[in-house]
């Protein structure tokens, strides 16, 4: 099977099976990333850039892994060394990466669109690694793939987002994802960070529950956002200590969800602020297997959408 | 294409007559002479020696008039100049434009407003009255001289674009502009609701990712407006009112007798909020475009007389200025080309709004709000008139606009109704290219 699309914008535009066609791949490639010479030679020839406006550790060293395993070509480009500080504008600085013959653009950006601005005028392919409080679909996807390892399955299953959903690309890319894949989200934090209607989104919509206890009472699994403070244009909580004190996840506040449930964080982490240092690094904590899935989530994006079937037997080789 | 070389006397013959005032629509013939309309007759067909321009079918308006739009001279003829921002105006069956004071320098001082009346008796295709600003450097600080202002021409008071967010200011400018019965037009928007917003605030801005500004924001700037106008006595005008909770306000406030009148725009009419979902640049604007029960509450509010008139807020940005990311671009669209076409396909055609109203609403309407000549269909006016063929299908292009911008969602769109052109004093201006 086939990915038939030209850019992952956001998982909004997907279909289930288009998801599961993805975390199929990426369940592959995971396969490929225990061997001993970890590198594939499926996307040899292809140029990739990485086009990074807002500063980025996991996911970009996650999508550059993504693509050496992939035996890409990889060029880099970020808004603090590049000609964005001349002022050049988004569309002349992406029509000159073009011009180098790029195939596909990997792109964050903190305006909230920019990508689908972007497939107006590019020929590459565009894969959306961020856009403003929009989408983030490769963590959606990677956090997906974390749960399904371990369950198997979405059907049934309930996850719980915790935190700044106002201003998280994150929580509105995982609430498309998971309604689509057939599991119940409930979104928990102060009503301040709460976007208006937000119950409607996702395919049959969410739950909104403010209070923590009750918001994981039946989770079978959380995850905690960060607290954006670099996006928060006005005091939207009172004081980290607060925050802490009423939304952030303690050993004690973990009790109250069931023995099972799978704590998850998108990094980078305040600990202390959303997430207790024994929370982060406790038994039920899946945040490094995330980071791990990441790699493979990403080979399976780029390998689909340069044109490469599932069961290609490149994979396998 | 209507072909037609100036003559100083002539009839327009078997046209159909708008006559706003009456709220008439009659098939008849006019006469002009020496720029005025001589004589109006119900006869389709005209016994005479003078020539005699065959209009059959067509309507015939008086010419319409914007009292909201951006001619961006002087100060960013980038984007448009008087000659091209009237020529637009022609094109889109205007006789007369207010422009806004948001120009650099800003319409703050009356030597300005002198500019740009010479500008336009030099270029204009159409009338020129200047809107001047209520405060200096539309700083919503100190207000300007507005009798300095009104003497060199001016005609009413805006800071458009922006609110007057101190109270107090507002209070003094209507006050002040009241005593020389100037109406003061008020860009309605709680500043601090709408900081850094990029569109309605609902369920589309929660998915699009988008900073939203709420409805409640126009609402309360609204209300505060009102209760000062209350106050003052003076004339207080809403520009683009764009929610259903805004207009209820009106309602009431017109009810008590509040001396208020209202516009909309006719994006606000006819394009809702979910047209986003591509992130468009050009159907970013402000107020926002917002939900589909506010479109209901404005339509039913055009019936109803709480709108006083249509305003195009035709405000024109360059290409370079739009192809950038969402919340980079400026907002605004242009919209004198396009008004009556897409309100006559909308409205009129659907059976929303009787033609006579759309005609009203943009002829004596506006005229009344601003207490401005023309938007009359009688004998002795000048003939400043607009001729329209009902069932003309057109779509608007780049290559069919005068704008200098092109920043329209209208593009490519086929609209119903096409103005054939203006008598400007009875000199023809064609509007078809």
């Amino acid at each position: 099977m086939q990915l038939n699309r030209k850019n992952l914008l956001g998982l909004e535009f997907l279909s289930a099976q288009e998801i599961k066609l993805i975390l199929d791949t990426a369940d592959n490639f995971k396969e490929v990333l225990q061997r001993k010479i970890k590198k594939v030679p499926a996307l040899r020839g292809v140029t990739i850039a990485n086009v990074f406006y807002e500063p980025s550790t996991r996911t970009r060293m996650s999508f550059e892994l993504a693509e050496k395993r992939l035996s890409a070509d990889i060029i880099n480009f970020s808004k603090a060394t590049s000609s964005v500080k001349k002022g050049e504008s988004l569309r002349d600085t992406l029509e000159n990466i073009q011009a180098m013959k790029v195939d596909i653009v990997v792109m964050r950006h903190g305006s909230s669109g920019a990508h689908k601005f972007a497939s107006e005028f590019l020929e590459a392919s565009i894969v959306n690694a961020g856009d403003g409080r929009h989408a983030h679909p490769t963590q959606a996807l990677l956090d997906m793939l974390t749960l399904r390892g371990k369950w198997g399955t979405f059907t049934g299953k309930k996850v719980t987002i915790i935190g700044d959903i106002m201003h998280s690309r994150v929580a509105r890319s995982n609430i498309w994802g998971l309604t689509k894949m057939g599991a119940k989200v409930t979104l928990c934090g102060p009503p301040t960070m709460m976007p208006i209607d937000v119950d409607q989104l996702g395919e049959g919509g969410v739950k909104v529950e403010y209070d923590l206890a009750r918001a994981i009472e039946n989770a079978d699994a959380i995850n905690i956002l960060r607290i954006q403070l670099e996006r928060q244009q006005a005091k939207l909580f009172p004081s980290s200590r607060e925050y802490f004190e009423v939304f952030g996840v303690s050993p004690d506040v973990l009790k109250r969800a069931p023995a099972g449930c799978i704590v998850m964080h998108p990094g980078p982490m305040n600990r202390g602020v959303e997430i207790a240092q024994e929370v982060a690094d406790g038994p039920q904590s899946v945040i490094l297997p995330q980071v791990e899935n990441g790699v493979a989530v990403r080979m399976a994006v780029l390998f689909l959408l340069a044109g490469g079937q599932a069961e290609d037997e490149e994979i396998a080789s | 294409m209507i072909d037609w070389k100036d003559k100083k006397e002539f009839w327009i013959a078997g046209t159909r007559i708008a006559d706003p005032v009456a709220g008439r629509i009659r098939t008849g013939s006019v006469l002009i002479r020496r720029g005025l309309i001589e004589e109006i007759s119900w006869q389709k067909k005209v016994k005479t020696d003078l020539p005699i321009l065959e209009a059959d079918g067509l309507l015939l308006a008086p010419g319409f008039i914007d009292i909201h739009t951006h001619l961006r001279e002087p100060g960013f003829e980038d984007k448009e100049t008087i000659e091209t921002g009237t020529a637009a105006a022609a094109a889109g069956g205007y006789t007369a434009v207010v422009c806004m004071a948001n120009t650099d320098p800003v319409i703050d001082d009356p030597s300005v407003v002198k500019y740009i009346l010479k500008r336009a008796a030099e270029s204009g295709s159409c009338r020129v009255y200047v809107n001047a600003a209520v405060t200096k450097g539309l700083e919503g600080v100190d207000i300007c001289e507005y009798h300095h202002l009104k003497k060199a021409g001016a005609v009413s008071l805006s800071d458009d674009g922006k609110y007057i967010s101190n109270s107090q200011v507002m209070r003094s400018a209507l006050e002040y502009a009241g005593m020389l019965g100037l109406v003061v037009i008020s860009h309605c928007e709680d500043p601090y609701l709408t900081n850094e917003s990029q569109m309605n605030e609902s369920y589309w801005s929660t998915k699009l990712g988008l900073k939203g500004a709420h409805a409640a924001s126009e609402e309360i700037a609204v209300a505060r407006d009102i209760r000062l106008a209350e106050l003052t006595g003076s004339m207080l005008h809403i520009a683009h009112v764009s929610t259903a909770g805004a207009i209820e306000l009106i309602r009431q406030a017109k009810k008590r007798g509040v001396v208020v009148t209202a516009e909309a725009s006719p994006h606000h009419l006819t394009l809702d909020e979910s047209m986003l979902e591509n992130y468009d640049r050009n159907l970013k604007v402000n107020p926002p475009l917002r939900g589909k029960t506010d479109i209901a509450a404005l339509r039913a509010a055009l019936r109803d007389g709480t709108i006083d008139c249509i305003a195009t807020d035709h405000a024109p940005h360059s290409a370079i200025d739009k192809q950038v990311e969402f919340d980079l671009a400026p907002p605004g669209m242009i919209g004198l080309e396009t008004c009556f076409a897409l309100l006559n396909t909308e409205l009129v055609a659907r059976g929303e709004l009787e033609l006579i109203d759309l005609v009203r609403l943009m002829t004596s309407g506006p005229a009344d709000v601003l207490q401005l000549p023309g938007g009359k269909m009688e004998v002795g006016e000048p003939a400043d008139l607009v001729l329209v063929d009902l069932d003309e299908r057109w779509t608007p292009a780049r290559e069919n606009l005068r704008s200098k911008s092109s920043n329209s969602p209208l593009l490519g769109r086929e609209l119903t109704g096409r103005v054939q052109g203006v008598f400007l004093e009875g000199k023809w201006l064609s509007a078809i290219i």
